[in-house]
């Protein structure tokens, strides 16, 4: 055991010391404190660059009276925006939106039955928050209008537009309320991408450092020292609890740039850190197949890293385990919509699949207790089966050298491992 | 503490890679492994390191097999560089030493005083592949020594360096040999077995074609050199019978002769044609022995 745990502080700490390492991981917590504050930041800059100033809209108005009631809305709505009635004709004001003197221009008028009819120019393609704004006021100018003409009460206006009471109800066992599944799909969408990334990341690190190893020959005095088995594991163990480690990291980060930020952000990411029992139990979950997929992976792996003897031939070799990772993502990303598609089922019981397929299962239905237990069994036996066969293939593996790079190379790793 | 390999045969498939190799190597002394490239030599040691299991016969060390229990009394110096080439010598040489079961702390001071003695004190926290290959090849070294082994497997120690340097790691060995340690050392270079070694074998085609102590090894040969300076033609000397090779150099030539007897022969003969500056009987070279048994295209 003593060889065991100095390899496994080797693969640790070496790798953690690298430069490679520590600045992906101090940009990551950077990205992260940037990406909580993003909106504060938004503000900040549109503040500085005035982004949001005064705007002054030119009107032309053939009806009369809507300049005015326009002006009124924005006063009490849109006190940023000022309304002014031209005296230029339409087409100095287009001539002036072509010379990009002024930004855009709005024209009015009534038509026979009292309906508004704007007509609003601009250069900018990219527009959208200003036509949005006059038109909802323009709307709303309107409706007063026509409840005026009507004789109708303001009340009576109201209960006009009074929505009605709609709650939909799942009765089906496996399904979860509503508001929980789009709660669950954000954090389910996250930890996905994490696995995702974590499993190729971890994965392909471990190939490249068998090769490595085997590249510049230290495998042959490691292996003289420490059975190749014992290697392997150690090795797996020791990038994997480094891979946890740096996910730790950022969820800390994660956790601490959350509460410390000054804005909300949007959406569920402020429910994804609230911890509601739902959250526990699918960040428990997250765990467990993250762990689980990693080990399926890294033992793949490192089976195919000690096949090849030069590093630059690692991608190549793994490339089609990364295959069966993407695969496996799209599957489950497919099923973010629909979480209860039959061929997810099946699936997730496919132990290459099952660590992000079952996962989004379990994360976005509410499944009987066996599923997701008997999918972690299938991958457990698999993971066990693997680094069975794995080790035999590493004993040869690592003593082989030459320009090996096709799966072929397994038998003869296994016979040169029997020897 | 004995090495003994008996009738070791190691087949990968068809190709036998080792044929029937019997040594033993004493506490204390140095066993010299003499072959080309891929003349079993790599696969002989990766048998005695356990790495790969001999088809027939059997290796023990000590009366005992060698297990990955007995891996801290061995040190192993493979062919190639294995080193990793981003971490720090320092790093390095202590991780290398733990796994060979030694204390932290032991295999700091320990890899303090051979980095001075190797005169390499000042690369300890350089990553190794900032080194010159020779400064790598020594570190190598140190790594194959710095738990104290009992049995330390050499493979082509001295390639890459200078003279100087190939000095300084010859001394380091001999100490360790002198300390009872038991060497086993492949080269092909003749003259470095020829200095360190009391016995020997030559490897061909995985065959041990000779082997024994040096001195029984160039007695058994049979041939011996004559060299002869003059400043005359000695061409006529090449059709003596018994002269079975000639290396003609710029003072005279080297008659490789089948017996001693021979040797007057060529003598009066020289004389013939005039005064001679330099007559001497000398021992087959290694280089000559290997040369006869394996064949020039090795050599």
């Amino acid at each position: 055991m003593r060889e065991f745990w100095i390899i496994f502080k080797q693969a640790f700490v070496t790798k953690a010391k690298t430069k490679s390492f520590v600045i992906t991981s101090a940009v990551m917590i950077a990205a992260i404190f940037l990406f909580a504050n993003v909106s504060k930041i938004i503000d900040v800059v549109q503040n500085v660059t005035g982004g949001d100033s005064e705007e002054t809209l030119q009107v032309i108005d053939t009806s009369g009276v809507l300049v005015d009631k326009l002006n009124e809305q924005f006063n009490v709505n849109e006190k940023a925006i000022t309304v002014e009635l031209s005296d230029k004709t339409e087409q100095e004001l287009m001539k002036k939106v072509e010379e990009e003197k002024i930004d855009s221009f709005l024209t009015l008028a009534l038509d026979d039955s009292n309906t508004i009819q704007a007509n609003y120019t601009t250069m900018s393609a990219t527009d959208f928050s200003l036509p949005s704004k006059i038109q909802d006021a323009l709307q709303t100018i309107q409706t007063e209008m026509k409840a005026e003409e009507l004789s109708l009460s303001g009340e009576q206006v109201q209960t006009l537009f009074l929505p009605i009471q709609f709650e939909q109800n799942n009765i089906s066992p496996s399904a979860k309320s509503e508001n929980e599944l789009n709660q669950a799909r954000v954090l389910v969408y996250v930890l996905m991408f994490v696995i995702y990334f974590a499993v190729i990341l971890y994965s392909s690190m471990i190939a490249t450092e068998v090769a490595t190893e085997k590249s510049s020959r230290v495998m042959e005095i490691l292996i003289s020292s420490v059975s190749p088995v014992k290697h392997m594991f150690a090795k797996v163990l020791g990038i994997g609890s480094l891979g946890l480690a740096q996910i730790a990291l950022y969820g800390i980060a994660g956790f601490i740039a959350m509460k410390t930020a000054a804005t909300e952000i949007p959406g569920g990411f402020s429910d994804f850190f609230s911890f509601s029992d739902i959250n526990k139990v699918t960040l428990l979950y997250a765990i467990v197949f993250f762990l689980l997929g990693y080990f399926l992976y890294a033992t793949l792996a490192a089976l195919l890293g000690s096949l090849v003897s030069r590093t630059e031939d690692v991608q190549q070799m793994i490339m089609p385990m990364t295959m069966l990772i993407v695969v496996a993502f799209i599957l489950a990303a497919s099923g973010l919509g629909n979480p209860e598609l039959g061929y997810l089922q099946i699936t997730s019981f496919i132990p290459f699949f099952a660590p992000l397929v079952m996962f989004l299962r379990v994360g976005m239905l509410d499944l009987p207790v066996w599923e997701p237990l008997l999918s972690i069994a299938i991958m457990l036996v698999t993971i066990f089966l693997l680094g069975w066969f794995g080790a035999r293939v590493y004993r040869g593996g690592v003593l082989m050298y030459g320009p090996s790079r096709s799966l072929k190379d397994i038998k003869k790793a296994i016979q040169l491992g029997k020897e | 503490m004995t090495l003994v390999l008996e009738h070791v045969t190691k087949r990968f498939g068809d190709f036998t890679a080792v044929d029937d190799l019997t040594l033993s190597v004493g506490e204390g002394t140095m066993y010299g492994f003499l072959g080309a490239n891929g003349a079993g030599k790599t696969t002989t040691f990766r048998m005695i390191l356990g790495l790969l299991n001999a088809n027939e016969g059997k290796i023990t060390w000590n009366n005992k097999r060698i297990t990955y229990a007995t891996s801290p009394e061995i040190g192993y110096l493979p062919e190639e560089r294995g080193l990793y080439p981003k971490m720090k010598v320092e790093d390095q040489l202590v991780f290398l030493g733990e796994l060979r079961g030694m204390k932290k702390a032991d295999a700091k001071s320990e890899l303090k005083k051979w980095l001075e003695r190797m005169e390499i004190s000042h690369y300890a926290t350089k990553k190794v592949e900032e080194l010159s290959k020779g400064n790598q090849q020594k570190i190598q070294v140190i790594a194959s020594l710095i738990h104290n082994p009992r049995l330390l497997i050499l493979d082509e120690p001295f390639s890459g360096l200078d003279p100087v340097n190939v000095e300084m790691l010859k001394n380091a060995i001999l100490d360790f040999r002198n300390q009872g340690a038991t060497i086993v050392f492949s080269s092909h270079r003749m003259d470095h077995v020829e200095e360190l070694c009391e016995q020997l074998s030559i490897i061909h085609k995985g065959k041990q074609i000779v082997s024994g102590t040096l001195r029984d090894v160039k007695r058994s040969f049979g041939k011996q050199n004559i060299r002869i300076h003059s400043d005359n033609d000695l061409s006529q000397l090449d059709s003596i019978s018994g002269v079975t090779s000639v290396q003609k150099a710029i003072e005279g030539a080297v008659y490789q002769v089948e017996s001693e007897h021979i040797a007057e022969a060529l003598l009066a003969e020289a004389l013939k044609s005039g005064p001679i500056r330099h007559f001497a009987i000398e021992e087959p070279s290694l280089q000559d022995i290997f040369i006869e048994k394996v064949g020039k295209e090795h050599a």
